[in-house]
């Protein structure tokens, strides 16, 4: 992790995502997007860390993320997310979801398709409505569900002009993040520490199962689910906790995890390599958690083909990993003990607000308005 | 109180005129607010202003610049790092921390000023195009104090190494040299080039000895007349005694190697060994310090400290530290020559060299348009203990002062505040205040923001801040009929008394609608509920709602009746507690004992007699007292019936 690339933006960054890489290509990420938050001006923004053919005499990779192309958004951008290669849907606090179209052969991005109204609080007794901010998205093609402040779960079609699924009230609280479970079950997290799934086979706005935190109603930001293991889900919640669950079984986590020292924003599951785990925190760090078994092996492995093999000893680990992770290595309680925890950033700023993961390369955007980008994860 | 430094900068207020209106104005967190007002003197009849604008005026406007946001930015981490360099560092190790701390500033202001440069290259329209370059032309002054003040107050370099610096310094900052040099040598003649003896020159004004020695050497090599001379001129280069960082020689010993290379450089002179060519000799009087020879080339030189340098290089190349202020002066004096004034860089540069640390930090405050740079030179320079007996006549210190000013202004900034939180923490005096003062007026407009400025209050135990914050988005959340919220919010508040009004809101919906929303918070209160006595009794409440829909009739039996005889339940809600027990007194079997039944009976006595006497009762009130007689009759008739069973039942069971 020596080579981690700083670039300053002018604007506080408040999500970071890779484009995803077409599947079966042998492509590694070079694109990204972000968005910016409280600023008079919004952005959801294009970046590309190609290498535009420049190598530098050492055969590293010379400069930094180039900004390809970026349009305004209304509003801050609250969560962003690829939903195929060339659309983005974004989450504003104005209650707005929008999906911006990428035009690589002018570099440009459009408006695509947006729904106005997708969140908003009604007033007491009035009839009036007032926006209210998006907080979370998960987009599965072509289906994208979105939640708020408002406690409303939408699921939308990219193809409908109105909501496919609303329910309602789904939470007293807010509701911070969603994610896939298994189609056609989401899984939500909420401000007063409880997970709720939902299926939306069944009507009526009740969740099917609410697992959480016991007594102390501590709020959780963010979560993911195992890449491979559909039932194992990760949180991060205010206390900067990380918390492991099995979906399949209990109301409790499986195990708690003293992590960071205020809110954890974002968890991520490597999506290939899922025994490694990535957090980031309003206190300005960023984690790499390390739960694979053979520490020593492995690195062993990632070394032999030194810098120019890397991708293909990263898909040879992949290869392993299918059989080893049968049994994962989160649930196991004895985890805590083989977890390797490494602090990815140099120096602690302020809040590391997004991050995001794609086979060796890593970006995340902080409140001091920089992006990091690596491309050596597992060097 | 001290004199005005200067005169006040008057600002336009277009669309007012204000000879006739009358305007009136507020201060906000770093910067004012003007608007006019709507009273009027009495031959005006019309009330309204002419002008129905507020105008805001912004003292700091550099922070509005999207380059100069890098440098806020960039340098926050910086100042963050100095903050935190261990007390116990002293001497060289400490003294090396804080010239690269001093560098990395620079570096910093190098780096923005860079692509600032080239945003104004590309500018397609010429104002913007100007204002970024009188932008980069300040970065680049700025640069030019801080470079010197580096070499002064943090090195503090010694006699010898202090001339080496400041070689350094006027090479780095008048680096016309580099194009030029590049022109001619790009040329197919450079010897014949128009600008080559220029280049040399300028060569040797810096002091590049061994560059113009090869300079010469073309020379020599084009015009065999004069290969001689240059040959000598070159040797002269060569020998000529430098400090060199490696070298263990002593001071004493290179001013002697000094004078005798000086006298030989004299005697070439007075031999006239040059004499056939003037370019030669005039490099060889300039080689002797000669300042009338140095004063011919004064486009070269384009600047008086660049004189000054060259002057102490070629004359007192040992020069103290505390010599240096009798040079800069005549230097200036002679640079100038009584045709212009100084203008405020040579007043900054002049009160450097005369190690005035406070005359510079005024200059620069009076003459740049931000705070950044007096702010964070002087916090360095009081890391380097350099401004410690000095107090203002307000506030506290002078680096508290100057970081308060910064900090305020980029709280005045939507986005940059928070970069000041970490300026204020460093300001042992007024920062605290300063920052409860600002903090509380940050717009939240979302949770995920309330939540950043909660985790700032959180952090410093500003409890006061903290219970304000999550009182203003427990109220948005009720505005907004998002009662869960409100109540989450507080409960992270401890603010019992808002508890209980969003805990009566929930029982008022219940009333209404016969069930309860939000269940999913109100089931799992947990300790929480013990925050005031109404969201107690909500949430005991809900319980007794839980265990009827579970059967389990007697425990939701005595905790009924519990809410009521202990007092938990407000009295207005008794009639709403009572007509929940009816069902379980129409049970087939006996629930409520007859012990329970009495303080039931008595419970529905204690309210029907308060029950106060109407004046004059509408046709809704009637009907309502009515529907209010019949629902006690029932009861009555109820509790009669249970009481009956109650006692039957427990007279059997003792019998038996």
């Amino acid at each position: 992790m020596e080579e981690i690339c700083a670039k300053f933006v002018s604007q506080k960054i408040s999500k970071t995502r890779w484009r995803p890489v077409p599947l079966g290509s042998l492509q590694t990420a070079e694109t990204f997007a972000t968005g910016s938050w409280d600023n008079e001006e919004n952005h959801v923004s294009l970046w590309s860390i190609g290498d535009f053919g420049n190598l530098d005499s050492d055969g590293g990779f010379e400069g930094d993320h180039q900004l390809l192309c970026d349009i305004g958004h209304h509003g801050d951008v609250m969560d962003l997310q690829f939903f195929d290669q060339e659309r983005i849907v974004a989450a504003s606090s104005t209650g707005y979801v929008t999906i911006f179209l990428h035009h690589p052969n002018n570099q440009t991005l459009s408006v695509n398709q947006q729904w106005t109204t997708a969140h908003y609080h009604t007033g007491p007794g009035s009839p009036s409505y007032s926006s209210a901010p998006c907080t979370g998205i998960v987009c599965n093609n072509p289906e994208i569900v979105t939640v708020g402040e408002d406690g409303r779960i939408n699921l939308f079609r990219a193809d409908h002009k109105e909501a496919v699924r609303t329910i309602d009230n789904a939470d007293s609280s807010t509701l911070h993040a969603v994610t896939f479970l298994r189609t056609p079950e989401i899984l939500t997290v909420n401000s007063i520490g409880q997970l709720k799934i939902w299926d939306f086979r069944q009507q009526g706005n009740e969740p099917s199962q609410i697992l959480s935190l016991t007594g102390d109603r501590v709020p959780l930001h963010c979560v993911d689910r195992h890449p491979n293991q559909q039932h194992v889900v990760a949180t991060g919640g205010q206390d900067g906790m990380l918390s492991i669950w099995d979906v399949r079984q209990g109301t409790m986590p499986v195990s708690l995890l003293k992590a960071h020292e205020a809110e954890m924003w974002e968890v991520h599951f490597h999506p290939s390599n899922p025994d490694h785990l990535f957090t980031c925190s309003e206190d300005g760090s960023l984690w790499h958690w390390d739960a694979s078994t053979d520490v020593p092996e492995k690195s062993s492995l990632f070394h032999q083909g030194g810098r120019t093999s890397t991708f293909l000893s990263h898909s040879i680990s992949n290869q392993a990993n299918v059989h080893q992770s049968l049994i994962s290595s989160w649930l196991t309680d004895p985890a805590k003990d083989r977890i390797e925890i490494t602090s990815l950033l140099p120096n602690r700023t302020l809040s590391v607000n997004s991050l995001d993961v794609l086979g060796p390369c890593l970006v995340c955007g902080t409140d001091a308005e920089a992006i990091y980008v690596t491309r050596q994860l597992f060097s | 109180m001290e004199e005005l430094d200067g005169e006040p900068t008057v600002t336009l207020i277009p669309g007012v005129n204000s000879k006739k209106k009358q305007m009136c104005f507020d201060w906000g967190p770093g910067e004012m607010l003007v608007c006019e007002t709507s009273f009027n003197k009495k031959e005006q009849p019309e009330m309204v202003p002419n002008c129905p604008f507020i105008y805001i005026i912004r003292k700091d406007i550099d922070i509005y610049s999207k380059i100069l946001r890098k440098l806020f930015n960039e340098s926050h981490g910086i100042f963050v790092g100095l903050q935190r360099i261990e007390e116990e560092l002293t001497g060289k190790s400490r003294k090396a921390q804080l010239v690269r701390v001093s560098k990395n500033y620079r570096s910093v202001i190098r780096a923005c000023m860079e692509e600032m440069h080239q945003v104004a290259i590309a500018a397609k329209d010429p104002v913007s195009g100007r204002q970024l370059s009188s932008q980069v032309s300040i970065l680049s002054a700025m640069e030019l104090i801080w470079n010197l003040c580096e070499i002064l107050f943090i090195e503090v370099a010694p006699a010898g190494p202090l001339l080496l610096h400041l070689l350094d310094w006027v090479r780095l900052h008048v680096c016309e040299v580099d194009s030029l040099s590049a022109d001619v040598l790009g040329s197919e003649n450079p010897s014949k080039h128009d600008n080559f003896w220029n280049l040399v020159t300028v060569l040797v004004l810096q002091g590049r000895l061994d560059e113009a020695r090869q300079m010469l050497s073309k020379e020599a090599d084009t015009s065999p007349t004069s290969a001689g001379m240059c040959q000598i001129l070159g040797d002269l280069m060569r020998t000529m005694p430098i400090l060199s960082p490696g070298n263990t020689q002593t001071l004493t010993e290179l001013e002697l190697k000094w004078q005798h290379w000086h006298e030989e450089c004299e005697r070439h002179l007075q031999d006239g060994t040059f004499a056939a060519s003037p370019h030669l000799e005039s490099l060889c009087k300039i080689m002797l310090g000669d300042e009338a020879a140095l004063l011919e080339h004064k486009e070269l030189l384009s600047n008086w400290y660049h004189f000054l340098v060259t002057r102490l290089l070629y004359s007192h190349p040992t020069v103290k530290p505390i010599d240096l202020h009798f040079y800069a002066q005549s230097s200036l004096d002679l640079f100038l020559g009584g045709e212009s004034s100084p203008e405020p860089l040579d007043n900054i540069l002049m009160a450097a060299f005369e190690f005035d640390i406070h005359q510079v930090i005024k200059e620069c405050s009076i003459a740049l348009s931000n705070w950044w740079f007096v702010a964070h030179l002087t916090d360095l320079l009081d890391h380097c203990k350099l401004l410690q007996s000095h107090n203002l006549y307000f506030g506290s210190n002078m680096r508290e002062f100057l970081l308060l000013e910064y900090a305020s202004g980029l709280f005045a900034h939507h986005s940059l505040w928070q970069l000041g939180v970490d300026y204020f923490d460093y300001c042992p005096e007024l920062g605290r205040v300063s920052l409860e003062l600002h903090i509380e007026r940050i717009p939240l407009n979302t949770e995920q923001k309330a939540l950043k400025v909660l985790r700032i209050c959180e952090q410093r135990q500003m409890t006061e801040q903290v219970r304000s914050i999550c009182k203003i988005l427990a109220m948005k959340a009720v505005r907004n009929n998002r009662l869960g919220s409100a109540l989450s919010w507080s409960i992270r508040a401890k603010d019992a008394a808002f508890a209980t009004l969003v805990s009566d809101r929930f029982l008022r919906d219940y009333c209404e609608r016969g069930c309860f929303s939000d269940l999913d918070l109100i089931d799992n209160l947990g300790p929480a509920m013990m925050l005031s006595d109404r969201l107690t009794f909500l949430g005991k409440y809900r319980e007794f709602h839980r265990l009827y829909g579970e059967k389990r009739f007697v425990d939701a039996a005595s905790l009924l009746l519990s809410l009521m005889t202990s007092q938990i339940a407000p009295r207005s809600f008794w009639m709403t507690l009572l007509t929940d027990a009816l069902p379980l007194l129409e049970q087939k079997q006996v629930i409520f004992s007859a012990e329970q039944t009495y303080e039931l009976m008595r419970c529905l006595e204690d309210l029907t007699s308060e029950r106060p006497e109407h004046g004059e009762p509408d046709a809704q009130q009637l009907q309502d007292d009515d529907i209010e007689t019949t629902k006690v009759e029932m009861l009555r008739l109820a509790l009669a019936r249970n009481l009956a069973g109650a006692i039957l039942r427990e007279g059997s069971l003792e019998g038996s």
